[in-house]
């Protein structure tokens, strides 16, 4: 399936603004012809053009997780990322990992063990959680502290996230 | 963020030729520091060279050692089995910065051209030598507790802010690079530059210059058993370096063959000193050894206010990495 959508924001501007660029993107499985302006971060374009509200924009900067999504399967900070630089790969948010109405393990887990307050971290926690798990390199609890340090939860809910990710990681094969 | 062009390089060449003929183009790769600098108004260039696409990204044997392309991810080389096998000092490095998701974006390549982390670099309302030549330094006055202790200058007192950087001048790397006027290899003591009156500059790099590959030396592999990189940092993990310690040791029992210490979050560059490490050359692994390293090592030191306690700590760092190296703990 092609969705084709453009962006709208420009509008009447006194000066000549840089032509928007084409590019196709996969997301959660759907292909979508897009032009964007050479700016537009993958995380606003997710956000601003193409409704998935999931994704948060937290810092902006790459520093606190928020807005982490899989690329290709690799969890990466969309706010850091150039919608055109992303051409022809694949993009998972939050919105797909679901299988209908079956939650994903990691989701599944995160309910359990109570991985979260405010919820705002909680999609960037869970994306990074999904791209540890591709990864195959933590191991113990210690791994998962160090290899999710890029996802910060201002509630401080760290406890449960870590127990969710661990039994999460135990159940999931990688790649799943 | 100002508005820009785009364009997606096919081939080093005319990337190169691009940048070069326009001064306000620039080469994204990873685009993890980049884009938050643009994000600051800090960098605020007119076009972005992508180079993502160019064939960049493979890590390979040659006669020399092994060599890292340039567009090869700091996670696929910390987690490169030949890396951590040979390298290891250069995996503990990598994965002692940033975050998982950035290290799965940011590029070997562009490691190297990580620019400072000094506050008022960052800060556009402030004065910064290094942002805008001839503004003043702000730092030098200032809040400098993540600034340089040796090799400042009167302009700047900027630290380079890189893990990777530090291991690859304790491992004497090498850095391929092809600008207008073809390729050259650059030693990596050479690539990198002090302060002095053009902060501006980070590196020895001509205009439109990219950075191809990065060799490390065959003979490198002799600190696979006996290293470490000791990383000193308000946090336990995701936080740069307040001092950082390279330390690599060739030993025979516990005599030292050959000795290499780098620290990263003290200089403008990875600090390194061969005559320092020359003290270590035939002696025995003690820690009055050591710390007669760390002190040649910290000669002519200044600190600044806010960061002269990193003068003691470098030196007992580089002590207890050391240490640690003699021990085999990573």
């Amino acid at each position: 399936m092609s969705t084709n959508v453009t962006q709208q924001p420009l509008g009447d501007v006194a000066v000549a603004l840089p032509p928007l660029e084409t590019i196709t993107l996969t997301i959660n499985g759907t292909q979508k012809r897009l032009q964007v302006a050479p700016w537009t971060s993958l995380l606003d374009l997710l956000r601003e053009y193409l409704d998935l509200t999931g994704t948060k924009k937290g810092c902006d900067h790459g520093q606190c997780g928020a807005c982490t999504v899989l690329v290709n399967g690799t969890r990466i900070n969309s706010c850091l990322s150039l919608a055109v630089m992303q051409d022809g790969n694949e993009i998972t948010t939050i919105e797909g990992l679901a299988k209908g109405d079956e939650l994903h393990p990691v989701q599944e887990a995160f309910i359990e063990h109570d991985g979260f307050q405010c919820g705002y971290c909680t999609p960037g926690q869970i994306c990074s959680a999904v791209g540890l798990i591709n990864e195959g390199k933590a191991k113990t609890a210690d791994d998962i502290r160090e290899l999710m340090s890029g996802n910060i939860c201002r509630c401080g809910a760290y406890v449960g996230i870590v127990a969710a990710v661990e039994q999460a990681l135990h159940k999931c094969q990688p790649n799943q | 963020m100002n508005s820009f062009s785009y364009t997606r390089a096919d081939a080093v060449e005319t990337a190169s030729r691009e940048v070069s003929n326009n001064q306000t183009a620039q080469f994204v790769a990873g685009g993890t520091n980049i884009l938050d600098l643009m994000k600051y108004n800090v960098e605020r260039p007119t076009r972005l060279v992508d180079l993502t696409r160019l064939p960049l990204k493979e890590i390979e044997d040659t006669d020399k050692g092994l060599r890292l392309g340039a567009l090869a991810t700091n996670a696929t080389t910390a987690y490169d089995e030949r890396v951590e096998e040979r390298y290891p000092l250069l995996s503990k490095a990598i994965l002692a910065g940033a975050s998982a998701q950035l290290r799965n974006m940011a590029t070997d390549g562009g490691n190297l051209f990580q620019r400072t982390r000094c506050y008022y670099f960052y800060d556009t309302a402030t004065p910064c030598n290094k942002r805008e030549p001839g503004s003043g330094c702000s730092a030098i006055n200032g809040y400098n507790r993540v600034c340089g202790i040796l090799g400042t200058s009167e302009s700047c007192i900027a630290t380079h802010p890189s893990d990777m950087c530090v291991a690859l001048a304790a491992l004497k790397a090498t850095v391929n690079v092809t600008g207008t006027e073809g390729e050259r290899t650059v030693e990596f003591a050479d690539f990198h530059r002090l302060p002095g009156n053009e902060p501006e500059r980070d590196n020895n790099l001509k205009p439109g210059e990219i950075v191809t590959s990065i060799d490390l030396p065959a003979d490198g592999e002799r600190f696979a058993k006996n290293f470490t990189y000791l990383k000193l940092r308000d946090r336990a993990s995701y936080a740069f370096a307040l001092v950082s310690v390279a330390a690599a040791l060739d030993l025979d029992g516990d005599t030292i063959k050959e000795a290499r210490v780098a620290l990263g979050g003290v200089a403008h560059k990875p600090w390194r000193k061969p005559e320092a490490e020359d003290l270590l050359k035939g002696q025995k692994a003690t820690k009055e050894n050591f710390e007669r390293v760390a002190a040649s090592l910290l000669e002519g030191a200044k600190g600044f206010g806010s960061n002269t306690f990193k003068i003691e700590l470098a030196k007992r760092a580089i002590v207890r990495a050391l240490t640690m190296a003699v021990n085999g703990q990573h």
